[in-house]
């Protein structure tokens, strides 16, 4: 997320080449063009993930790290060859730090049950933002309900950052653990995690990133940023649904204990005792989401080769765009104005509620998300039961922001 | 604007959206019951007097979109006067036309609410056009318990 790396991109980046990547931007909605402005929510898939998936059960299907016969053995190298793209993707040390698994949520609560839970005692704290995702507040909570710990909530100002202020009072000696968003999905801020980092580790204090809302808008150094984890979902990055990853610093992986026991997680099984396999298996019990993590690499190779400086320069040009265009609007207000903020929009149609802006955008093929974004902490300092929210990924044009613009200024004519 | 959603967003949804009937409290309510969606947040409460088995007074207060809002206000005028009896059959014939296109079975009773009959094409938003409308059914059966479209 930094300048430079805005500076750095390349100028060849074209969107309507990019468009054509992707076959369901060519459906029509109630007979208009799908706008889709729910990037947040999930992305749609590029055609070289769709056909890695399809090319993974024509000529390579067969369970992983078992067989010695040629198409496990294939599968197996596809499979591995994904971990050591994300791997490079993020800039993880080794390989072997990342460790797939169903998404964002399945890598915290790991992290909860395995890393956090055995260290936490009654008195102890877990700090986490006001901003956070659902999924980055329950397994914390849960954590902290067994052990007699409590969660801290570090507040955010009406902009919607984070108070740094009164991250680093709540930061003190009952702190055990800290997880913050790297990206706000509700808001689109971007959170200063080196600094957070710093300041935690200062005290000796663990932090855990939650990446899912960057890792698809930005380059991400987890090793820049210090973290110990970070975690991150391959469906909000252009691969598919029910794969994900827990990155997390290797001392750390290897002191932990396993989470969930079956096969490929021991290296030997007896009744009397079982040891357990090395990282990044030890975490992966049982068959693992096989295409899953093959058509994760392909999507890796396709923001790779598009450029991550690219995506975040186009992105930062079409926020900026609609929040001029929809700040325009009489009767638009827009929750979320952090300085730096990664391209997502919520906002209020004043006297509009927010199901009815989604209904009436939908009939125009605009689809953006409405309620309260799995953050209802966030609603909840705004005093409001749900907003609506655009928020943009690679493919998404100027012209659409303008649709979303159009669609708006009937509504508030409608509603006047 | 597409015919279906023209049709779902008539002017009388949106007029009683913007100037919501009987929405106030009742004193003395004899029913004061709650609903809530809470998958969108919709909540109102329903306050009823009763007159022996006469609706003698019917008032909401609450927030949620424009067709859970206009619903609750049009329920207010439409069982007004009713007796319990009457007002159950103008929720089975409430409940019948959104949620699917067929004739409705004692149609003369739904009279203004037809205004609703676009909202089937609406999967999405039934349970806003019908919050309201549940809350009246538990309220007749004299429950107390808060109502929960889920």
């Amino acid at each position: 997320m930094s300048p430079k790396a805005t500076a750095a991109a390349k100028p060849v980046f074209d969107v309507e080449r990019v468009r054509q990547d992707f076959p369901i931007l060519h459906t029509t909605v109630h007979g208009k063009s799908l706008v889709y402005l729910d990037n947040a929510a999930t992305t749609q898939k590029p055609q070289a993930v769709l056909d890695a998936l399809r090319h993974y059960y024509e000529a390579e299907n067969s369970n992983v790290h078992r067989g010695v016969h040629f198409l496990s053995e294939t599968a197996t190298q596809e499979f591995e060859s994904s971990r050591a793209k994300v791997a490079r993707f993020i800039n993880a040390a080794v390989a072997e730090e990342i460790i797939f698994v169903r998404g964002a949520t399945e890598a915290i609560n790991l992290v909860a049950n395995s890393f956090v839970r055995p260290r936490l005692k009654p008195g102890d704290e877990v700090l986490v933002s006001e901003m956070e995702h659902h999924s980055n507040i329950v397994p914390w909570q849960m954590a902290c309900e067994a052990t007699g710990a409590h969660i801290k909530v570090i507040p955010i100002n009406d902009a919607g950052e984070l108070r740094f202020d009164e991250f680093l009072r709540l930061l003190g000696p009952r702190t055990k653990f800290v997880a913050i968003g790297h990206v706000s999905n509700a808001l689109g801020t971007v959170n200063p995690v080196k600094r957070i980092v710093d300041a935690a580790h200062g005290l000796g204090v663990p932090v855990l990133i939650d990446g899912a809302q960057a890792v698809p808008h930005a380059p991400v150094d987890v090793q820049a940023i210090g973290c110990d984890f970070y975690a991150f979902s391959g469906h909000k990055m252009y691969g598919p649904t029910g794969i994900g990853v827990l990155w997390g610093k290797r001392d750390h992986l290897q002191a932990m204990p396993p989470w969930q026991g079956g096969g490929d997680m021991i290296r030997s099984v007896t009744f009397a005792k079982t040891t357990y396999n090395d990282v990044p298996f030890k975490f992966e019990a049982g068959t693992p989401h096989i295409e899953g993590a093959i058509g994760l690499g392909a999507a890796v190779d396709y923001l790779s080769h598009i450029g991550m400086a690219n995506i975040q320069a186009h992105e930062k040009d079409l926020l900026e765009y609609a929040t001029k265009k929809l700040g325009g609007l009489k009767g638009i207000r827009i929750l979320g104005t952090a300085k730096d903020k990664a391209a997502v929009l919520s906002f209020i149609v004043e006297g509009v509620h927010p199901h009815d802006v989604g209904s009436l955008l939908d009939r125009d093929g605009i689809a953006v998300r409405t309620g309260h974004h799995c953050a209802q902490p966030v609603m909840d300092h705004y005093g409001v039961p749900a907003t609506s929210r655009a928020s943009f990924g690679l493919y998404n044009t100027r012209a659409e922001v303008d649709a979303l613009v159009a669609g708006l200024a009937k509504i508030l004519e409608m509603f006047k | 604007m597409d015919d279906s959603l023209r049709d779902l967003y008539q002017d009388v949804i949106l007029e009683h959206n913007k100037r919501p009937r009987n929405y106030r409290t009742i004193a003395g309510a004899d029913s004061e019951l709650e609903g809530y969606n809470p998958l969108c947040g919709d909540r109102l409460t329903l306050y009823l007097k009763f007159e022996g088995e006469r609706i003698a007074d019917a008032a909401f207060q609450g927030h949620g979109c424009a067709i859970s809002t206009s619903s609750a206000s049009l329920m207010t005028e439409a069982v007004k006067g009713k007796t319990k009896a009457e007002a159950e059959k103008i929720f089975d014939g409430f409940i019948h036309l959104v949620r699917k296109q067929a004739p409705i079975p004692g149609k003369e009773e739904i009279g203004k609410l037809a205004v609703f009959s676009g909202v089937w094409e609406f999967p999405a938003r039934v349970k806003c056009a019908s919050l309201a409308w549940h809350t009246l059914h538990s309220a007749l059966e004299g429950k107390n318990e808060k109502v929960s479209t889920e």
